[in-house]
């Protein structure tokens, strides 16, 4: 019992005078790890100093010139990406499809979830294992029959379209993420609510769901993440109607018909990622959470 | 005008459609407590998924087995061709190049994300500012991948020689006394240069995986070794690896079903062209630009037998997992 407290000890001890090692010698860590952290952050820091240049010194010179007298920075682009590229109807196409299409399928995941954590049928595993394999699926897949039928019920090119689609490709991973924080609930006092004599409706409403904030939350910011980010499902199902697209669309027209003069865009760039940027530096914490739980469930 | 009635629009369908999907299951309660009672739990269940049943069905399923028919046709979808979609593809130079570039594709993302991700792990958790680290390489999952290319485009730029550069790329070459490199357009280098936005983009998710299972490891495991004499490099090859295998094989299928997927950043920066081209873009212009439906799906069903060892991957850690519940 001594002898292995005392092995113990020295342990700790030579381990802390390992770790207690002089700042010189953990220099190269730090510099390394300010390097990493420096290569991640100039691309991003570069677009927002661009952002901020006059037009024609954009495409001429480069953005650390910025930072020499005479110190050039204006509002043009932004001004520019608000009127002429019609960034400011964007963003708000972007909010119009993002808002639903991040609140509809967690309701309907839920109760698919709660259905699969808390109920018994036949098949339940089966149809829970195609949920889980759906889960990677290509949408490539998937686009041409469902822009087939699209078109017959008129629903290419209108929101309630895209809303559906984004619910469908949403599902899959919402059903999981929810299905196993349900899962994870106290049986106990889930049957004594029963018991008490609440329905199926009351003890979803008022005992599961408040008690899954947190897993809703980060499902919550991956859809809303993955939603306002999408180019590819806006292109099929949208097209590209000024009145209809987001963000996203709008900016990679702009680049394909602008051919040379894609720096302009550096500010329609910033509009669009100050928002994910926003909720995503607010929220962090629920996003990891997320991930871990969708991951290494363990 | 317009604005006005589509705000009008956007309050009722925020206040509506979640009314309407709660209304749905206050009626299927409704319904369910008026059934005989043994009939109740038989019922009950299947009220409950059908939305998502639906959904699931429409978008996903009909259509996947949809498009393998599809691919089975012309581009009229009604004189039916056998394989001869899939043997265009195989013989074809372009679709060849775009099949190639998804395996780069495949293979730079997996290997440079994983293995990125777990060297700044073990890195970041000897410092204290760890977690504003972490943060700054996770940055990039919140940005579009659109958004993402501008910002790319900037660094990449390219200008002749002898002119002043605009990308800070070709600026730290020419300062170093190199020659400016087309980075968009030199076949040589820019397939990698492209894998590079996705390796940026991504290291930061497979970054936080990864710490985490380097936490869950015991802390006197990786002490007793270092007490024993191992060094830095071992530890990480025998210790942590080994202890990390499923947490590792997890992030990197992940980053390979991303890899086939990858559609934005080609379709931005490059549009496909100077040999860029990767399956999903290639399918996108078969369907839109050279409206070749049948091809177009016989692109996309190859992209869906590329996926399924992953899905079966995916399903089998899946019953493990539930197997330990």
């Amino acid at each position: 019992m001594k002898a292995e407290w005392i092995t113990h000890a020295v342990i700790t001890e030579r381990a802390r005078i390992r770790h207690r090692s002089h700042f010189l010698t953990r220099a190269p860590l730090h510099l390394i790890i300010f390097l990493v952290c420096l290569i991640w952050l100039v691309p991003t820091f570069a677009l927002l100093v661009s952002s901020f240049r006059p037009e024609n010194l954009i495409a001429t010179t480069g953005w650390w010139t910025a930072f020499v007298p005479p110190f050039h920075f204006t509002l043009d682009l932004y001004k520019q990406a608000l009127s002429q590229a019609g960034m400011g109807q964007s963003f708000l196409n972007s909010l119009f499809i993002t808002i639903p299409a991040t609140v509809i399928p967690i309701m309907i995941a839920a109760f698919a979830a709660y259905a699969f954590a808390w109920m018994d049928f036949p098949g339940k595993d089966v149809l829970f294992v195609i949920v889980v394999g759906l889960l990677v699926v290509p949408l490539q897949m998937t686009l041409i029959p469902v822009l087939r039928v699209y078109d017959k019920l008129h629903l290419s090119g209108t929101f309630p379209g895209i809303w559906l689609a984004h619910t469908g490709y949403g599902l899959p991973f919402a059903i999981y993420l929810l299905r196993n924080f349900f899962g994870g609930l106290p049986r106990e006092m889930l049957e004594s609510a029963y018991l008490d004599g609440a329905s199926g409706f009351t003890a979803f409403f008022n005992l599961v769901l408040p008690l899954s904030v947190p897993a809703i939350a980060s499902l919550a910011i991956f859809q809303f993440l993955w939603v306002w980010n999408d180019l590819l499902v806006a292109l099929i199902f949208l097209g590209f109607n000024p009145s209809l697209q987001p963000m996203t669309v709008n900016i990679a027209n702009l680049v394909n018909s602008l051919g040379s003069g894609w720096q302009l865009l550096t500010a329609a760039a910033f509009i669009s990622m100050a928002l994910p940027l926003v909720v995503f530096i607010a929220l962090q914490r629920y996003f990891v959470r997320g991930i871990l739980a969708g991951s290494i469930k363990g | 005008m317009l604005l006005g009635s589509r705000l009008l629009t956007g309050a009722a369908v925020v206040v509506g459609v979640p009314a309407l999907i709660v209304g749905y299951i206050a009626l299927v309660e409704w319904l369910v407590a008026r059934l005989p009672f043994v009939w109740q739990p038989k019922v009950r269940p299947w009220l409950w998924l059908l939305p998502a049943l639906v959904i699931l069905g429409f978008f996903l399923l009909y259509p996947a087995v949809d498009t393998f028919y599809l691919s089975l046709f012309d581009t009229t979808g009604k004189q039916y061709v056998g394989l001869q979609n899939y043997t265009y593809f195989f013989t074809t130079q372009g679709t060849l190049i775009a099949l190639r570039n998804t395996a780069y594709w495949l293979i730079f993302l997996s290997i440079f994300t994983v293995a990125l991700g777990l060297i700044f792990a073990v890195l970041f958790d000897r410092v204290k500012y760890e977690a504003a680290a972490k943060g700054i390489l996770f940055l990039p999952m919140a940005i579009s991948f659109t958004a993402a290319s501008i910002i790319w485009k900037l660094q990449y730029d390219y200008q002749p020689p002898g002119a002043a550069q605009t990308g800070t790329l070709n600026q730290i070459i020419t300062l170093l006394g190199g020659q400016p490199v087309a980075w968009m357009v030199d076949p040589r280098v820019n397939n990698l240069a492209l894998n590079w936005v996705g390796i940026w983009m991504w290291t930061g998710f497979a970054l936080v995986i990864l710490s985490a299972g380097l936490k869950s490891i015991p802390g006197d495991i990786i002490e007793a070794a270092r007490v024993d004499g191992a060094n830095e490099w071992q530890i990480l090859r025998s210790i942590m690896i080994p202890m990390m295998s499923t947490t590792i094989i997890v992030v990197g299928t992940t980053m390979v079903i991303n890899a086939l997927k990858i559609f934005d950043i080609i379709y931005v920066m490059t549009g496909g062209f100077y040999n860029t081209d990767v399956l999903a873009v290639h399918m996108y212009i078969e369907m839109f630009d050279n409206l070749q439906f049948g091809r177009a799906s016989a692109v996309a069903t190859l992209l869906l037998i590329t996926i399924i060892p992953f899905m079966l991957i995916n399903i089998r850690r899946f019953r493990e997992q539930e197997a330990m519940r």
